[in-house]
């Protein structure tokens, strides 16, 4: 298993292209706002890092920049919203998430209007920027407001249905945005509805899981780590799948249930704080299942305030790589 | 139990469209007489509303309710048959803690039977301590916690003129509130974008929970901050119909109207009127009765 590089990266022993998620978003937002003048993008003084210089260029009105305000970007969003607009409320994660967690709760959450709340850059992107530009805190601010959905397109293709997903769900929502390349482990074929997961079981390749070893519950950049996992145990003689949750808000407990029964164990793993986030949910769900679902669990994530680093660098110190997601699998699996 | 939607009042609506075309076609002397009498059951419901609920913010309720009652009765155009017509002028109380003003005004309205003001803050009532959009109708935004209304308020202004639909947007938010910081942050877009159609109210009582605002965090000179910000500054007697009317009519200059609106927290009952401990004390059977005789 080589290092990831700026380019690639090698899932089994094959080199896979990689790819920024913001350029799918943005490609998306603007044949989204082609054909439907209720498109409207706002932001922080955030055009160039969210991607939208482009779509500036071509809908000039429907940029609204309230400079750098994150309170007053969501009150916006939530009366262009009122209005009849939908909005893409677009920010780096940190202080999207952050400095405006009472507005996302009062006028976007608890309102229950349908604003799109775009976190560019999530996770560890800003790498040596450090701890006040990593949003890792995003998942549990997030998922404790009641009917706002947490929704992370793993990749490229996913990227594209969901925002065009997002234009029509009429839903309060978070949108994670990444920055950090992946490679594509989706197709234009893979499902994508509210709430869903992908059971995946090679890059590209979706289908019911049957009995394994493990299960790994896996959300954005961990998506690919936990498929190179994946190979990593298989030459281990241990048998393992992968869980992409695309929604950290609704949780598909259906999916979690039905992969916990026929696994001896399940590691969660994501690049956020592991309180109150992805694997903190499905703890909470595995602890309430029957017991024939009742299985023991490593919870892989973001444990401290990161040191300096780059990105890749502080997802190797958290163990968040394919390497540290297979270590964990076979130390859950030999201790329970 | 469960908590649903409260619906439109159809003989409201209509007892309401008939005295807002009597108030619109007034005098300017017949239309304060109106609007008088109509504060004035609008404040005696507020009381009784606390009164039956054993809490609420009745010093800030009736401050606000003269410029409520002018907006709703004689300056929004609203359907209250219709609460989600797209071209409606949008109304949010950024106060969000004075529900009892709004609800009265929006029953007042129609939008929902009066007889409901009396399940205020009762267990499963629709009618929350502030006002919840997805439960009452003519709600534009869930308010509550201070410093929301108006970012919202320049969203929906922004939206109108994105649209195209014409419709105004007004919002009230209290002077004490003014010391939110996106408050701020909302008055410099409403600048920047130059939101003729946008008139933002402040409640100026000179009260807050604890204090005057003046001995807390002064807001003055605030006519000089809100012009600076580059809004059209009106400065206006809150309980004055005639200013309340002339107040708010659009802007001539192009630029987001402000309105400082000096007011009485707890305007209309004699021993409530401008006395801090009356931001959310609420009045014993003895007080009521007097509030309910001043009231008459």
């Amino acid at each position: 298993m080589s290092a990831p590089t700026a380019t690639s990266y090698e899932i089994g022993g094959t080199a896979l292209e990689v790819f920024d998620n913001r350029v799918a978003f943005a490609e998306t937002l603007i044949e989204l706002a082609t054909t439907d003048e209720r498109i409207v993008a706002v932001v922080n003084d955030s055009v160039g890092s969210s991607n939208l210089t482009k779509f500036r260029e071509l809908f000039p009105d429907r940029l609204v920049n309230v400079g750098i305000a994150e309170q007053n970007m969501v009150g916006v969003g939530a009366g262009l919203a009122n209005a009849g607009l939908i909005p893409f409320v677009c920010a780096a994660g940190p202080f999207l998430t952050g400095r405006a967690t009472e507005q996302v709760k009062a006028d976007v959450a608890y309102s229950n209007l349908p604003v799109i709340l775009c976190g560019m850059s999530p996770g560890m992107a800003y790498g040596e920027l450090g701890p006040t530009h990593h949003s890792v805190e995003d998942f549990s601010w997030m998922r404790t407001l009641p009917g706002l959905d947490v929704v992370v397109p793993v990749d490229d293709p996913q990227t594209r249905k969901a925002v065009r997903w997002a234009a029509e769900a009429k839903r309060p929502m978070y949108l994670r945005v990444g920055r950090h390349k992946v490679p594509n482990v989706t197709t234009s074929a893979t499902d994508w509805q509210l709430g869903k997961w992908n059971n995946l079981t090679g890059v590209g390749q979706e289908s019911a899981i049957s009995s394994v070893d493990v299960t790994i519950v896996a959300t954005g950049t961990q998506v690919s780590r936990a498929l190179g996992a994946v190979e990593i145990l298989k030459a281990k003689g241990v048998s393992a799948a992968v869980l992409n949750a695309g929604f950290i808000a609704p949780l598909d407990l259906a999916a979690l249930q039905a992969a916990a029964t026929v696994s001896r164990a399940i590691v969660t793993a994501e690049e956020a704080n592991v309180a109150g986030g992805l694997g903190a949910g499905v703890a909470s769900a595995i602890a309430q299942f029957p017991s024939a679902a009742r299985k023991p669990m490593a919870i892989l994530g973001v444990t401290a305030w990161a040191p300096t680093n780059s990105t890749e660098g502080l997802l190797e110190y958290f163990g968040l790589t394919a390497e540290g997601i297979a270590q964990s699998a076979l130390e859950v699996l030999a201790r329970d | 139990m469960t908590e649903t939607k409260l619906r439109t009042h159809p003989q409201a609506v209509e007892s309401w469209a008939e005295k807002r075309a009597k108030i619109q076609s007034a005098s300017a002397a017949e239309r304060a007489d109106l609007l008088t009498e109509q504060a004035r059951w609008a404040r005696r419901a507020i009381v009784r509303t606390i009164d039956a609920a054993g809490q609420g913010h009745i010093g800030g309720d009736l401050s606000v309710i003269d410029m409520l009652t002018t907006i709703y009765f004689g300056v929004l155009r609203h359907d209250p048959a219709n609460p989600g017509r797209a071209d409606r002028d949008r109304f949010i109380l950024s106060k969000g803690h004075c529900a009892a003003a709004l609800y009265s005004t929006l029953a007042s309205c129609g939008y929902f039977d009066e007889a409901e003001l009396s399940t205020f803050m009762q267990p499963f009532s629709p009618l929350n301590g502030h006002p919840n959009r997805n439960k009452v109708p003519g709600v534009e935004t869930n308010t509550g916690p201070l410093g929301h209304g108006l970012p919202v308020a320049v969203g929906t202004a922004l939206g109108a003129r994105l649209t195209g639909t014409g419709a105004r947007t007004f919002v009230i938010m209290g002077d004490g509130e003014m010391q939110e910081g996106s408050n701020w942050e909302a008055l410099m877009s409403a600048g920047h974008y130059q939101l003729e159609n946008l008139t933002a109210i402040v409640d100026r009582n000179r009260l807050q929970q604890g204090a005057r605002t003046e001995e807390t965090n002064a807001l003055d000179p605030l006519d000089q901050k809100l012009a600076s910000f580059g809004l059209e500054v009106r400065e206006i007697d809150a309980h004055d119909f005639g200013q309340l009317w002339d107040a708010l009519q659009p802007s001539t200059t192009g630029k987001p109207v402000g309105i400082i609106m000096n007011s009485i927290k707890g305007k209309g009952v004699s021993f409530i009127e401008d006395r801090v401990e009356w931001h959310h004390k609420v009045p014993n059977a003895e007080q009521v009765a007097l509030a309910l005789e001043e009231l008459k």
